[in-house]
C-alpha cells in the first residue's frame, strides 16, 4: 500500500507586493498510514503552510503532494473542497465553529455538503459527538460549552466524515492544561483507532503526545525523528 | 441536494431571524415595490375597465359625425355654430357608402320637461329611429318610434332613467302617461335602460327622445329644416371603421364643395379612436406607475445587496469553515442566494398583501373601481424572485470566490 501523503520539492512562494515570500523551500515529506506526526516550528517558519498545504486547504506553487495516491497540485478549488470534505478533518487553535449553532449540527456540517439524507447526518453527528464525550450536550450552541467543550465539538465535526487524515492545528493553544490533557487524551484515542493524525504546535509537551516529530525551519525540515510517544501513559 | 436546500432555507431564515430589524428594513424596499406595482396596477386595470364599459355604451361599431365651425370671413365660429351637416348628407352617406349599415342623425337641445306638478330641465333629442339602434339603447319598459312616427311627427317620446326619477313619483308607471314638452304634449312610450356616465362624464340617461321631424317641426322651432347636430352612423364590423370614417370624410367634402387646402367643416369619430384616446391616457398613467414601482424595486434591490455585502463581510469566517469542510463555491453561492431570495420573496409576499389591501382600500374609500388580477399578483412575484436572484447574486459570488486560507484567519 502506498504512504498516505507523499509531498516532494514543495515550494510556496508568495509574492507580497514586489517582495517575493519563500514560505516554503523544498519541503519532502512522506508520511505512513496510521502515523501520529507533530509539526513543530516557531512562528514564520512555514509550518502553518505547509499544514495549509498538506490539507488542501493550499497548493503547492512547485513541486508535488500526493494525498491517497491522488496528485493534488493541479486540481481545482471544487475538487480540492472535495477531497478536503472526504479525507480530512480540521481541527483549528480557535474551535472554529459556526456560531449561534448547534453542536449537533456543527457536527453534521461536512456531511451536509455530502449531501447525506438529513437523518443520516443526524445519526452520524450523534455518534462523533458520543465518542467525544458530548452526548447530551447536542443542542448547545458554542457559547453555551467551556473552550474545551468547544474543541471537543470541533474534534466531532473533523473524524464524523471518518477522515483518512485528521489535521490539527495548535489545537489545545487557546486551552488550560486540564482541558489540553483532554483533547490530547482524544486525538491520541483517534490515532490508536487506526486514524492518522497530524499536530501543528510549538509546544513541546503537545509534540510529545506524537510518535514522530518534524521540526520546520525558515521553510524547511530541519529535522524529522521519531520519538517514543506517550500514548501509554495517557491512557491510564 | 433537496436536503441541502431545505437546510439551506432553514439557515437562511434563522439568519434572518437573528436581525429581524435589519431584514424587516431591507425588505421594506421590496415591499414598498411590490405593493406599489399591485396597487398601481388594479387601480389602472379598474379605470382602463370603467372606461371600456363607457366605450361600450355609446353602440357598436359607431362612427360620430358633427359639424364643425366654419370660418366665414377670417372669423371662427363656434363648433356646431352654423349649419353644415344636414339630414341631406346623412341620406347621401347611406346611398353611396355600402359600408355603412345604419344611418341616424340628431339635433339637441334643452327644454323644460313637465309632468302634472313636477318639472325637470333637461336635454331633449330629436332623433332618427335608427339612432335608437345605432346607439344599442334598451328598454326597461315599452318600446321605440316607429318610421311611421317619424313621417306623421307624432308626439312620442322616449324618456332616460334620470328624467323619470325626476318627473314620476316612485312606482308610477311612466310609459302612456302624458308629459310636456315646452308646453307641447307628449305621449311616453318608452323607457330606456340606464347607461350610465358617457366617456366625456355626462349622465347619458338624463335624456329625452323625440322623433327629429317632431322636433324640427312641432318644438324646437328650427330656423334651418334639415339641420342636425349630428349623424350617428355604424358598419357591421370593426374592421370596417376606419375605411368607412374616410369614405364619409371624402363624399362630405364633395358634398360641401371643400377645395384642397379648406379645412373640413365636420369632424370625424369613430369609436375605436375614442377608445383609443382614453386607454391611451389610463395607459400613459399606468406607466408612469409602474416606472415608480420599478425604482422603488430596484432600491429594495440594491438594499438587500447592500444587506448581504454586510452578511458576507460579517461571516467571513464562517465561509472560511464551511469551505474547509467541504463546502464548494456553488454550495456557499446558492446559500447566500437563498438568503436574498427569502428578503425578497418574504419581502414580495407581504408587498402583494399590502398591494391588495391597498387597491381595496381605494375602492372602498375614495370608489374608484380596482381590478386585482391573478395575472398581477403572479408578475409582481416573480419580480421580487428575480430581484433577489439579481441582486443577490453578486454578493453571493464575492463569497463563492473567497479563499478558504484568508477566509479562516479573517477576524
Amino acid at each position: 500500500m502506498n504512504p498516505l501523503i507523499v509531498g516532494e520539492d514543495i515550494w510556496k512562494v508568495y509574492r507580497v507586493g514586489d517582495v517575493e515570500v519563500q514560505a516554503l523551500r523544498g519541503v519532502s515529506v512522506t508520511i505512513e498510514r496510521g502515523e501520529f506526526v507533530a509539526i513543530m516550528g516557531s512562528s514564520g517558519s512555514g509550518k502553518s503552510t505547509l499544514m495549509n498545504i498538506l490539507g488542501c486547504l493550499d497548493q503547492p506553487t512547485k513541486g508535488g503532494y500526493r494525498l491517497n495516491g491522488v496528485e493534488v497540485g493541479q486540481l481545482r478549488p471544487d475538487q480540492l473542497a472535495e477531497i478536503r470534505n472526504q479525507q480530512i478533518g480540521f481541527v483549528f487553535q480557535s474551535f472554529n465553529l459556526i456560531p449561534r449553532t448547534s453542536a449537533l449540527e456543527n457536527a453534521q456540517l461536512p456531511l451536509f455538503y455530502r449531501g447525506l439524507p438529513l437523518k443520516e447526518q443526524r445519526t452520524l453527528a450523534s455518534a462523533a459527538l458520543q465518542r467525544v464525550g458530548l452526548k447530551g450536550r447536542e443542542h448547545h450552541s458554542p457559547t453555551q460549552l467551556s473552550g474545551g467543550q468547544q474543541q471537543r465539538v470541533a474534534i466531532a465535526r473533523a473524524l464524523v466524515t471518518a477522515p483518512s487524515l485528521l489535521l490539527a492545528d495548535e489545537p489545545t493553544g487557546n486551552l488550560d492544561t486540564e482541558s489540553s490533557q483532554d483533547i490530547m487524551g482524544i486525538l491520541e484515542g483517534l490515532n490508536r483507532d487506526g486514524m492518522t493524525v497530524i499536530l501543528v504546535t510549538h509546544e513541546v509537551d503537545i509534540a510529545a503526545y506524537a510518535s514522530r516529530e518534524i521540526v520546520v525551519k525558515d521553510g524547511q525540515i530541519l529535522s524529522d525523528r521519531a520519538t517514543k510517544g506517550r500514548s501509554h501513559a495517557v491512557g491510564a | 441536494m433537496l436536503a441541502f436546500v431545505w437546510l439551506t432555507v432553514i439557515t437562511a431564515l434563522r439568519v434572518l431571524g437573528r436581525n429581524r430589524l435589519r431584514a424587516g428594513l431591507t425588505m421594506l424596499g421590496i415591499i414598498i415595490g411590490v405593493g406599489a406595482v399591485i396597487a398601481m396596477v388594479s387601480i389602472g386595470e379598474g379605470a382602463k375597465q370603467a372606461v371600456q364599459k363607457q366605450i361600450a355604451t355609446m353602440g357598436t361599431n359607431v362612427i360620430m359625425i358633427w359639424p364643425s365651425y366654419m370660418t366665414i370671413g377670417g372669423v371662427r365660429g363656434a363648433q356646431g355654430g352654423a349649419v353644415t351637416l344636414t339630414v341631406a348628407d346623412a341620406l347621401e352617406l347611406k346611398k353611396r357608402i355600402p359600408l355603412l349599415s345604419e344611418t341616424g342623425w340628431l339635433i339637441r337641445s334643452t327644454m323644460q320637461i313637465v309632468n302634472g306638478s313636477r318639472n325637470w330641465n333637461g336635454p331633449v333629442h330629436g332623433v332618427s329611429p335608427s339612432y335608437v339602434t345605432i346607439r344599442d339603447w334598451s328598454f326597461s319598459s315599452g318600446g321605440s318610434f316607429t318610421q311611421t312616427d317619424m313621417e306623421s311627427a307624432a308626439r312620442v317620446a322616449l324618456l332616460g332613467q334620470t328624467v323619470v326619477e325626476n318627473i314620476f313619483e316612485p312606482g308610477e308607471e311612466p310609459v302612456g302617461a302624458i308629459i310636456r314638452i315646452k308646453n307641447v304634449p307628449f305621449r311616453v312610450i318608452g323607457v330606456l335602460s340606464p347607461k350610465g356616465q358617457s366617456v366625456q362624464g355626462s349622465d347619458q340617461d338624463d335624456v329625452v327622445f323625440i322623433p327629429f321631424t317632431t322636433a324640427e317641426r312641432k318644438v324646437f322651432g328650427t330656423l334651418f329644416l334639415g339641420s342636425v347636430g349630428g349623424v350617428f352612423v355604424s358598419t357591421e364590423r370593426t374592421e370596417d371603421l376606419a375605411d368607412a370614417a374616410e369614405q364619409i370624410r371624402q363624399v362630405m367634402r364633395a358634398r360641401h364643395r371643400l377645395q384642397g387646402e379648406q379645412p373640413d367643416d365636420f369632424t370625424i369619430r369613430t369609436q375605436v379612436e375614442i377608445g383609443k384616446v382614453q386607454e391611451g391616457t389610463s395607459e400613459t398613467l399606468t406607466v408612469m406607475l409602474m416606472i415608480i414601482a420599478s425604482v422603488s424595486l430596484l432600491v429594495g434591490g440594491i438594499g438587500i445587496m447592500n444587506i448581504l455585502l454586510v452578511s458576507v463581510t460579517e461571516r467571513t469566517r464562517e465561509i472560511g469553515i464551511r469551505m474547509a469542510v467541504g463546502a464548494k463555491r456553488f454550495h456557499i453561492l446558492i446559500q447566500f442566494l437563498i438568503e436574498a431570495l427569502t428578503l425578497s420573496v418574504v419581502g414580495g409576499c407581504i408587498g402583494i398583501l399590502f398591494g391588495v389591501l391597498a387597491a381595496r382600500l381605494t375602492t372602498v374609500i375614495a370608489g374608484w373601481p380596482t381590478i386585482i388580477s391573478s395575472d398581477t399578483v403572479a408578475v409582481a412575484f416573480v419580480f421580487s424572485v428575480v430581484v433577489g436572484l439579481f441582486f443577490g447574486l453578486y454578493p453571493a459570488n464575492k463569497a463563492a470566490r473567497l479563499n478558504p486560507i484568508e477566509a479562516l484567519r479573517y477576524e
